[in-house]
C-alpha cells in the first residue's frame, strides 16, 4: 500500500505531464479501436451469414444475369430445400449520397430463404399483394423518416428511368447483426416493366439464393449445382453465403489492410511518446533512485517503481479511452449508416484496448528501468537533477 | 558508559586502494588505507578536495566497491558481497545523512522516516510506531505529516537524520551534514549527532569541511592525496 | 531584437538526443500517414486522368455512370458515328470505336482469390484512339478471333495472364496473344479483346459505349448538345478526361477523407508528444533562461528559441516520415473502384506539392506542440530562474 501511494504520487508530481500523456493515451486507444470495429464492421456481413445458405451467380462475374429459366432446374437438384432469386437494383434515392443496398426479389421465397427479417403477417400480405411495393428495413425507414403507404421514388441506374414504390412494410432484424439497411422490391415488377420497354431483355437473374437443410453438405451440393450448368449458356459458380460476402470484402482488401497496419502505427507513436515521458521522469529522478539504493532496497525496486508508474498511467489512460471510445463509435455508427448497416465496438476490441494500454505503459518503461536500476549509487547521488 | 578501550574494532580497513578508470587512464584515489573505528566513536573525516575522504565514506558504506584491500564490519569483509548481499547488508547496518538531505518529495516526513523499515520484516503497527518513536527524538513530531518543500533546511535534515535512525543501524555516515546550513541550524545538527553518541553509543563517521563540525567529532582524521596523515588515534580521547 | 542564437537551438536538440529522437518518431508516423494517404489519392487520380485524352468523347446511356451499366444498341452506335464533327482516320473513316465492356472473376497471384477484371471489346480504332497504349509483347488479337491481349498491371496481378497462356469465359477458351502497356493509366488493369467476338461469347446485341475523337475540339459541346437532344438516342456523351476523373473521385474521396482523418487524431499524440518534450527541455534549462535573460536577451528572444527548438524538431521528424513514405513509391496497389466494380492498379505519387504539404503539416504540429511551453519560459521572471536553478 506504501508503494502504492508513492506510484500515484509520482505518476502526478508533474500533473500537466502526465495528463499530457494520458491524453496521448486516450487518443491512441480510442483510434486503435474505433479502427478495429471499422474493419470488423466490413465483415459485418460475412458474420451475418446463414450457414444453410448458398448463392449462385455467374461464373464470369457478379454482373452477368443468369437465365430465370435455372430455376426449375435447381430446385431439381438433390440436397436443395428451397429457392429464390435476387437481382441489384442499384437505384438512387435523390442523391447518390443517401445510398442503401436494393434488391428486386420474388417475395415470398425469399423471405422464407430470410426468416431474420421480421415482418408482421399483415405487412407480409400487403407486400405480396402490391407489385410495386416494397419492404424496408427499419433502420433506413427511421433514417428517412417513411411510414406505411409513402411512396418512394427511385432513379435506376442498371434499370434506366424513375420508379415509385409504396412502402407495404418494415421489418426488424432478428438480431443486432442483421442488416436494417435494406429495401426489397418485387422481382416481377421489374422484370415486366423492363420487357415492355425492350423485347428481348427481362426473364433474368442477379443471383440464385438456395436454401439447404445440412449444412455439412454445402461443398458437395455447390459442385453438384454447377456441375448441373457447366457447358452452358452461362456458367454458375455457387458458394456459401460466407463465401459470397468475404468475396465482397475482399474487393477492398488493400484498404483493409491499411487500416489494420495504420492501427498499429497509432500504438508505436505513442509508445514513443510515452517512453519519452518515463526517460524524462527517470533522468529527473536520478539522486532519488540512487538514495533509495543506498538505503538498501534492491534494484528491482526501482524497476518496479518505474513498471509501476508507467503502467499506473497507462491504464488510467487506457479505461478512460475504453470508455469513450463506445460513445464515439455510437455516433459515427449514426454518421456512416448507409456504409456501415451493422456497427458495434467488440468485447474483443475492448479486451485488446486494455491490452495495448498496458502493453504500451510495459514498453516505455523498459528502458529506462533497465538503465535506472544500474545506476552506481556514487554517480546518482552526485547528480544534482 | 562502558570501556571500549580494549574490545575488537566495529571497523577495520587493510590496504585500502580505491582507483576510477577515466578513458584509458588509471586515476587512484585512495592508496592503501589502514583504519580502526571502535564502536560508539565520532569519526571526522578531513581533508582537501580529492584526497579521496568521500571515497573512503562510499566504500565504508557499501555503497562503493574496493579496488584492494579489506572492509571489515562488525566481523563482515563487505568487499567480498555480492551486489544483492550488500543491499541487504546496507538496509540493515548502515544509516545516510546527506548534504542536501535526498528526501522523498512527494513523501510526508513520517513517510521519508518510514522507508528504510520497509525493507525490515515488521508489521505496518511497529512500523509506525518506530518512526513516531523517532520522530520525537529529533523533536520533530508535531511535522510529521509535513512535505519536504514546507520544511526549512534544519526541519529537513533532522528528518534524514530520524530516517537514517530508525532502523537502529550499526554505522551512521554522514557526507557533509551541515554543508547546507546556516550556522546556527548546523550547530543544532551537530547537537543532535553528538547526542546520538553520547546517549545512544551509536558510531558516526562524518565528512566535513566544517571546522564546527570537526569540533564536535571525538577523532579527527586527515587524508590528502589518498593516503592517511593523521589517523587521529593520538589526539582521540577514548570514547566513554 | 537580439536572436538567440541557431546553434543553440541546435545543440540542445543533440545534448539531448533520445528525447529528441523519441518525439521526432513520433511525429515522422504521424507525417508518415498523411503523406501516404495523400501520394494514394493522388496515385488513383493520375492514374485515372491519365486514361482520358483531351480531345477523345465517351458516350454512354444517360445516367449510367459506368461503362457496365450502360447499354448502347447496334442502331444507336451506327447513328452516332455518322455525326458531324468527329474525327476521320488516314483511310477517311471516323474515328470512332463501339465497345462493349463485361467483368469477368479471375483469380489474383499469390492469394488466389478472385477478383473482377474489366474486359473491353475493340479494335484497331480503339487502339488508336488510346496512344498512349503501346503493345510490349506479342501482337494485337486478329479480329474475330478469341484471342485477347491483357494490360501490365492484369498480366503481373493475376494468375495465369502471360504470353500464350489460356482463359476460359463465356463458354469458350481464348489466348493471350500480347501484352500492352498502358502508361500507368487504367487500361492497365484491362483485358482487351475482339469486340464482336466478346458480344457473341456473352451473346450481348447491345454496346456499352462509343468512343470518338474530336476533330476540333472545341467541337465538344455542339456534339453532346446534338446527342443530348436526339429524341433517338437515350445517351449523354462526356469528355473522356472528365468521365474517368469522376470515376475516380469517390474512391480517390474516400481514401482521402478516412486517411486525413486519421491522420488528425494521430497529429494529437505527436502534439501531445511534443509539448511533454519541450516542456521539459525549458525545466531543464531554468538557470540558462535566467542566465540568457540577465545577460541582455529579450523575452522575445527566449520564445524564438524554443519555438525554433520545437520546430525543428517537427521539421527533422517530418523529413523522416516524407522519406519513409518516398519509398512507398516502389509499392504498387490495386483494389476494386467502387464506381467501375473492377480492379484498378495505381501507383503511390508523390507530387511536390504533397511534400510540401506534409512538411508544412509537420511544422504546424511543432508549433501548437511548442508554442505553450516556449510562452512560459518567455514570461518567467530572471529571479524567479536564477533561484530555482
Amino acid at each position: 500500500m506504501f508503494v502504492l501511494r508513492l506510484l500515484l504520487k509520482n505518476a502526478f508530481r508533474h500533473r500537466l505531464r502526465t495528463l499530457l500523456t494520458m491524453l496521448g493515451l486516450v487518443v491512441a486507444v480510442v483510434a486503435f479501436g474505433m479502427l478495429r470495429t471499422i474493419v470488423e464492421a466490413w465483415y459485418a456481413g460475412a458474420e451475418a451469414s446463414s450457414s444453410t445458405r448458398l448463392v449462385t451467380r455467374s461464373a464470369t462475374s457478379l454482373t452477368v444475369p443468369l437465365p430465370l429459366a435455372y430455376a426449375e432446374r435447381l430446385r431439381a437438384v438433390d440436397g436443395i430445400d428451397s429457392i429464390s432469386w435476387s437481382n441489384w437494383f442499384g437505384g438512387i434515392y435523390i442523391e447518390p449520397r443517401n445510398f442503401f443496398p436494393q434488391f428486386a426479389v420474388d417475395p415470398s421465397s425469399y423471405l422464407a430463404l430470410y426468416p431474420e427479417y421480421r415482418l408482421s403477417d399483415e405487412q407480409r400480405l400487403a407486400w405480396f399483394r402490391d407489385r410495386q411495393g416494397v419492404v424496408v428495413g427499419r433502420k433506413l425507414a427511421d433514417k428517412h423518416g417513411w411510414k406505411l403507404g409513402d411512396t418512394i421514388a427511385m432513379r435506376g441506374t442498371i434499370y434506366a428511368g424513375t420508379w415509385s414504390f409504396v412502402l407495404r412494410g418494415i421489418y426488424d432484424g432478428a438480431d443486432a447483426g442483421t442488416d436494417e439497411n435494406q429495401m426489397l422490391i418485387q422481382w416481377a415488377f421489374i422484370n415486366e416493366t423492363m420487357k415492355a420497354r425492350s423485347r428481348g431483355r427481362g426473364d433474368t437473374v442477379g443471383v440464385f439464393v438456395v436454401g439447404i437443410r445440412d449444412p455439412a453438405n454445402a461443398a458437395t451440393i455447390s459442385q453438384r449445382i454447377d456441375a448441373q450448368f457447366r457447358n452452358s449458356l452461362a456458367e454458375t459458380l455457387t458458394e456459401t453465403e460466407k463465401a459470397f460476402q468475404l468475396g465482397f470484402v475482399a474487393m477492398s482488401e488493400a484498404i483493409l489492410l491499411a487500416l489494420q497496419a495504420v492501427s498499429f502505427i497509432v500504438i508505436v507513436i505513442i509508445m514513443a511518446v510515452m517512453a519519452n515521458t518515463m526517460a524524462m521522469t527517470a533522468r529527473e529522478r536520478l539522486a532519488e533512485y540512487a538514495t533509495l539504493k543506498a538505503l538498501g532496497f534492491p534494484p528491482s525496486f526501482v524497476v518496479r517503481l518505474l513498471f509501476g508508474e508507467s503502467l499506473l498511467i497507462a491504464v488510467l489512460g487506457g479505461l478512460l479511452g475504453m470508455a469513450l471510445t463506445l460513445p464515439l463509435a455510437a455516433g459515427f455508427a449514426g454518421a456512416t449508416s448507409s456504409l456501415f448497416p451493422v456497427f458495434r465496438v467488440s468485447e474483443t476490441t475492448l479486451l485488446l484496448q486494455l491490452v495495448v494500454a498496458l502493453f504500451v505503459g510495459a514498453v516505455a518503461a523498459a528502458w529506462p528501468a533497465f538503465t535506472m536500476s544500474r545506476i552506481s549509487i556514487v554517480s546518482g547521488l552526485r547528480h544534482v537533477a | 558508559m562502558q570501556d571500549l578501550a580494549d574490545a575488537v574494532p566495529l571497523i577495520r580497513i587493510r590496504g585500502l586502494h580505491k582507483h576510477y578508470r577515466r578513458g584509458e587512464q588509471d586515476i587512484p584515489v585512495l592508496q592503501g588505507i589502514d583504519l580502526d573505528v571502535r564502536a560508539g566513536d565520532f569519526v571526522a573525516l578531513m581533508g582537501p578536495s580529492g584526497s579521496g575522504k568521500s571515497t573512503l565514506l562510499n566504500l565504508l558504506a557499501g555503497i562503493d566497491k574496493p579496488s584492494a584491500g579489506t572492509i571489515e564490519i562488525a566481523g563482515i569483509d563487505i568487499g567480498t558481497l555480492g551486489e544483492g548481499a550488500l543491499a541487504d547488508w546496507r538496509a540493515e547496518h548502515v544509516g545516510f545523512i546527506f548534504q542536501f538531505y535526498n528526501l522523498m518529495p512527494v513523501l510526508t516526513a513520517f513517510d521519508n522516516v518510514e522507508l528504510p523499515l520497509l525493507l525490515t520484516g515488521l508489521t505496518s503497527r511497529e512500523r509506525r510506531e518506530r518512526v513516531r518513536q523517532t520522530l520525537e527524538l529529533v523533536a520533530l513530531s508535531d511535522r510529521a505529516d509535513h512535505y519536504p518543500n514546507e520544511l526549512s533546511g534544519g526541519q529537513q535534515q533532522r528528518v534524514a537524520i530520524a530516517r537514517a535512525l530508525v532502523t537502529d543501524p550499526t554505522l551512521i555516515v554522514a557526507d557533509e551534514p551541515t554543508g547546507d546550513l546556516d550556522r546556527s541550524t548546523g550547530e543544532e545538527v551537530l547537537a543532535l549527532l553528538s547526542r546520538l553518541v553520547a546517549e545512544l553509543g551509536k558510531t558516526i563517521v562524518m565528512v566535513t569541511h566544517d571546522p564546527k563540525a570537526a569540533a564536535r567529532a571525538r577523532r579527527l582524521v586527515h587524508l590528502e592525496k589518498g593516503v592517511l596523515v593523521d589517523d587521529g588515534m593520538a589526539a582521540a580521547p577514548l570514547p566513554g | 531584437m537580439n536572436a538567440v542564437p541557431m546553434s543553440y537551438v541546435v545543440r540542445n536538440l543533440w545534448v539531448r538526443r533520445v528525447t529528441t529522437l523519441l518525439t521526432a518518431s513520433g511525429m515522422a508516423l504521424v507525417v508518415y500517414v498523411f503523406a501516404t494517404v495523400l501520394m494514394m489519392s493522388e496515385g488513383i487520380r493520375a492514374t485515372l486522368v491519365a486514361t482520358g485524352q483531351p480531345d477523345n468523347t465517351i458516350v454512354l446511356r444517360k445516367g449510367a455512370g459506368a461503362e457496365i451499366n450502360s447499354g448502347i444498341s447496334r442502331g444507336q452506335a451506327a447513328i452516332i458515328e455518322t455525326l458531324p464533327g468527329i474525327a476521320l482516320d488516314a483511310a477517311g473513316q471516323p474515328l470512332a470505336s463501339k465497345e462493349p465492356v463485361v467483368l469477368n472473376n479471375l483469380p489474383k497471384r499469390g492469394t488466389g482469390k478472385p477478383s473482377n477484371v474489366t474486359m473491353r471489346g475493340t479494335g484497331a480504332t480503339g487502339l488508336l484512339l488510346r496512344p498512349q497504349v503501346r503493345l510490349v509483347q506479342g501482337r494485337l488479337f486478329r479480329p474475330g478471333t478469341n484471342e485477347v491481349i491483357a494490360g501490365r498491371a492484369i498480366a503481373e496481378g493475376f494468375e495465369g495472364v502471360q504470353l500464350g497462356a489460356t482463359l476460359r469465359f463465356g463458354g469458350r477458351d481464348w489466348t493471350v496473344v500480347g501484352l500492352f502497356d498502358a502508361g500507368r493509366s487504367g487500361f492497365d488493369s484491362e483485358l482487351w479483346m475482339d469486340a464482336d467476338a466478346l458480344m457473341q461469347a456473352f451473346r450481348r446485341q447491345n454496346y456499352s459505349s462509343v468512343i470518338f475523337r474530336l476533330a476540333d475540339p472545341e467541337g465538344f459541346d455542339a456534339l453532346r448538345e446534338r446527342i443530348d437532344t436526339d429524341p433517338r438516342l437515350t445517351l449523354e456523351a462526356k469528355r473522356e478526361q472528365r468521365f474517368y476523373a469522376e470515376q475516380s473521385e469517390s474512391l480517390a474521396n474516400f481514401i482521402r477523407v478516412l486517411g486525413l482523418g486519421l491522420a488528425a487524431i494521430f497529429s494529437i499524440g505527436a502534439v501531445v508528444g511534443a509539448t511533454i518534450t519541450m516542456f521539459g527541455a525549458v525545466a531543464s534549462r531554468i538557470g540558462e533562461i535566467g542566465t540568457l535573460r540577465a545577460l541582455g536577451f529579450r523575452r522575445g528572444a527566449v520564445l524564438l528559441a524554443f519555438l525554433a527548438e520545437s520546430l525543428l524538431l517537427a521539421l527533422a521528424g517530418g523529413v523522416l516520415g516524407l522519406l519513409a513514405a518516398t519509398l512507398m513509391q516502389a509499392v504498387s496497389v490495386s483494389t476494386t473502384n467502387f464506381a467501375t466494380f473492377s480492379e484498378l492498379a495505381f501507383q503511390f505519387t508523390l507530387t511536390p506539392a504533397i511534400a510540401l504539404q506534409s512538411l508544412l503539416f509537420a511544422l504546424v504540429m511543432g508549433f501548437i506542440g511548442g508554442f505553450v511551453p516556449a510562452w512560459r519560459a518567455a514570461r518567467m521572471k530572471i529571479v524567479d530562474c536564477l533561484r530555482a536553478a
